[in-house]
């Protein structure tokens, strides 16, 4: 049913540490890799390997410039997935059922045998969370990798969303947010985690870390420089001669 | 967003069907045996066409009969709970009039109340998209029912109404385009909520995700055709509504030349409201395009 419990036991989702990221976007391919050959339909692509390539991915990784009013611009990558709402518009506005929210651990899912594949749960999402696979007409989304994490048959360091095992910065953590004890709840609250467009009113389970406050750039940071500045700003002597010579050529001097 | 052809049908060919059926359920015009046939063929032609038209954009449109099942919370639901009510009752209605020559008053009225639920529920649609904020407004439900019943008024001939229930509907489109316009701006998002960035600075859109397109793209950001808005509102505005108020208010005698005008009036009413619908998609801007520096 598309009515959202009213509180979920435990509220598993993913913490990005904006900071960390370096935009490598292994986190896409492995998030792709994973996903096409298990939960649902596979995650197709239309003409992959001709002049228009594109397909459907439950992870994309956006990179934007920061010009801070002063001092110098910072790139920030940012990889975007669903953020596993609390008040999920993509559940209520689905007409079939086929989108849900699971009370146990609050991740929100697709029932692609009922999905009639009309597209309004993707226009009610900020995020562009969803995308409806061209190839089977079913709306394709994040699952937090739902048969990873409860899978018995994956040794214990890999119960846990693909993309988060696979970062190799260490900018992805998974975990319960809905348990103040949790590492990941630590980690919100000691690098002040925040939400996505929080005026939508979706209340995101997914947080985000803000770049830490980077060091300021003083006027000389490189101690030899000095030593190796230029002897003479203008050339003398023989130098001098050739420079005045060369600059009476046809061609003049530039 | 994506003015996909099929949607713009829909709401445009099922918006002046069931706004006749509305009419026809109040008894509007007083028709029996075989014109009463003609005027309920032409509203159910038009209020099913629309919602067959509707069906070609799903992805399964086989499972769409699952559609009715979330009526408590999806407008989607209700949509098509309402139009099949609609479209059973008015039908019940309709054999009434075409076949026994009696008009079942109340089962009229409840045909009509349907018929403009019908309207007003494909309306909530989009109204309740926060994510598109020129269409999260009052003006969204306004819009849709001003034409509707604009539409049915012309269509059913209902010569006291029809030049009103215009002039209502292309104040509205005139209000609606005012506001939608400032509707994106004065919503409170832009890049900076969207990446959260927005208080450390000038946040740009560097480098997007991928060098191809995507389906959020194609659905959510469409920019062909937006350039000639201006032209296009004129036409809508003009079409819709101006024209077709002058040709049904010209004074003309003479059976023929009467129809002739109302037919004109309709076929121009409905070419408005066609233009009207696809800006009405095409100039709909999802907040997802902020976050590819787009709109």
């Amino acid at each position: 049913m598309t009515e959202l419990p009213n509180s979920t036991d435990r509220k598993m989702g993913l913490v990005i540490d904006l900071d960390t990221c370096v935009g490598c976007h292994a986190c896409v391919i492995s998030c792709k890799g994973w996903n096409t050959e298990n939960y649902g339909a596979p995650l197709s692509d239309q003409n992959p390997y001709g002049g228009d390539p594109s397909g459907t991915f439950l992870n994309r990784v956006h990179s934007y410039e920061v010009q801070p009013a002063n001092g110098h611009a910072q790139l920030i990558h940012f990889p975007k997935s669903c953020l596993h709402c609390e008040d999920a518009p993509c559940v209520t506005v689905c007409p079939t059922g086929a989108s849900y929210k699971r009370a146990e651990d609050g991740i929100v899912l697709v029932n692609e045998d009922h999905c009639i594949g009309c597209g309004l749960c993707a226009w009610s999402c900020p995020y562009g969370a969803r995308e409806l696979d061209l190839a089977e007409g079913v709306m394709k989304k994040c699952t937090l990798c739902v048969d990873r994490i409860y899978n018995e048959n994956l040794p214990e360091v890999d119960r846990i969303p693909s993309c988060v095992r696979t970062c190799p910065a260490g900018a992805r953590h998974f975990g319960d947010l809905g348990d103040p004890g949790s590492d990941v709840s630590k980690l919100v609250a000691e690098r002040g985690g925040m939400d996505l467009m929080p005026e939508m009113g979706t209340k995101p389970v997914n947080k985000y870390l803000p770049p830490r406050p980077k060091d300021q750039i003083e006027e000389q940071i490189d101690i030899l420089a000095p030593l190796l500045a230029p002897v003479a700003e203008e050339p003398q002597g023989f130098m001098g001669w050739l420079d005045k010579a060369l600059d009476k050529l046809p061609g003049g001097a530039n | 967003m994506h003015p996909a052809p099929s949607v713009i049908i829909f709401t445009t060919l099922s918006g002046l069907g069931f706004g006749l059926l509305f009419f026809l359920g109040l008894g509007q015009p007083a028709v029996t045996g075989t014109v009463a046939f003609v005027f309920y063929a032409i509203a159910f032609g038009l209020a099913c066409g629309g919602l067959l038209a509707s069906t070609f954009h799903l992805g399964h449109p086989e499972r769409a009969w699952r559609a009715f099942t979330q009526w408590k919370t999806s407008w989607l639901s209700r949509e098509g709970v309402c139009a099949v009510g609609a479209l059973i009752v008015m039908g019940l209605y309709a054999l009434g009039a075409v076949f026994m020559d009696s008009y079942w008053t109340l089962l009229g009225w409840i045909g009509a109340a349907l018929s403009l639920a019908t309207v007003f529920t494909t309306s909530m649609i989009y109204t309740q998209l926060k994510t598109i904020p020129r269409w999260n407004m009052e003006l969204t439900p306004a819009i849709f029912l001003s034409f509707s019943l604009a539409g049915g008024a012309l269509l059913a001939g209902a010569e006291s109404v029809a030049p009103w229930l215009l002039a209502i509907a292309g104040a509205v489109q005139l209000a609606y385009w005012a506001k939608g316009d400032k509707a994106l701006e004065t919503s409170g998002t832009n890049l900076g909520t969207a990446t959260g960035l927005g208080d450390r600075g000038a946040v740009r859109a560097f480098e997007p995700p991928h060098t191809g397109s995507n389906y959020l793209l194609r659905e959510f950001v469409h920019v062909v055709g937006r350039k000639h808005a201006q032209k296009l509102r004129m036409v809508a505005f003009i079409l819709g509504f101006a024209l077709p108020l002058l040709l049904i208010l010209t004074p003309v005698q003479g059976f023929v030349i009467k129809h002739v005008f109302a037919a004109l009036a309709v076929l121009s009413h409905l070419a408005g409201v066609a233009t009207s619908r696809w800006l009405f998609f095409a100039q709909a801007e999802h907040v997802v395009g902020l976050y590819y520096g787009k709109r």
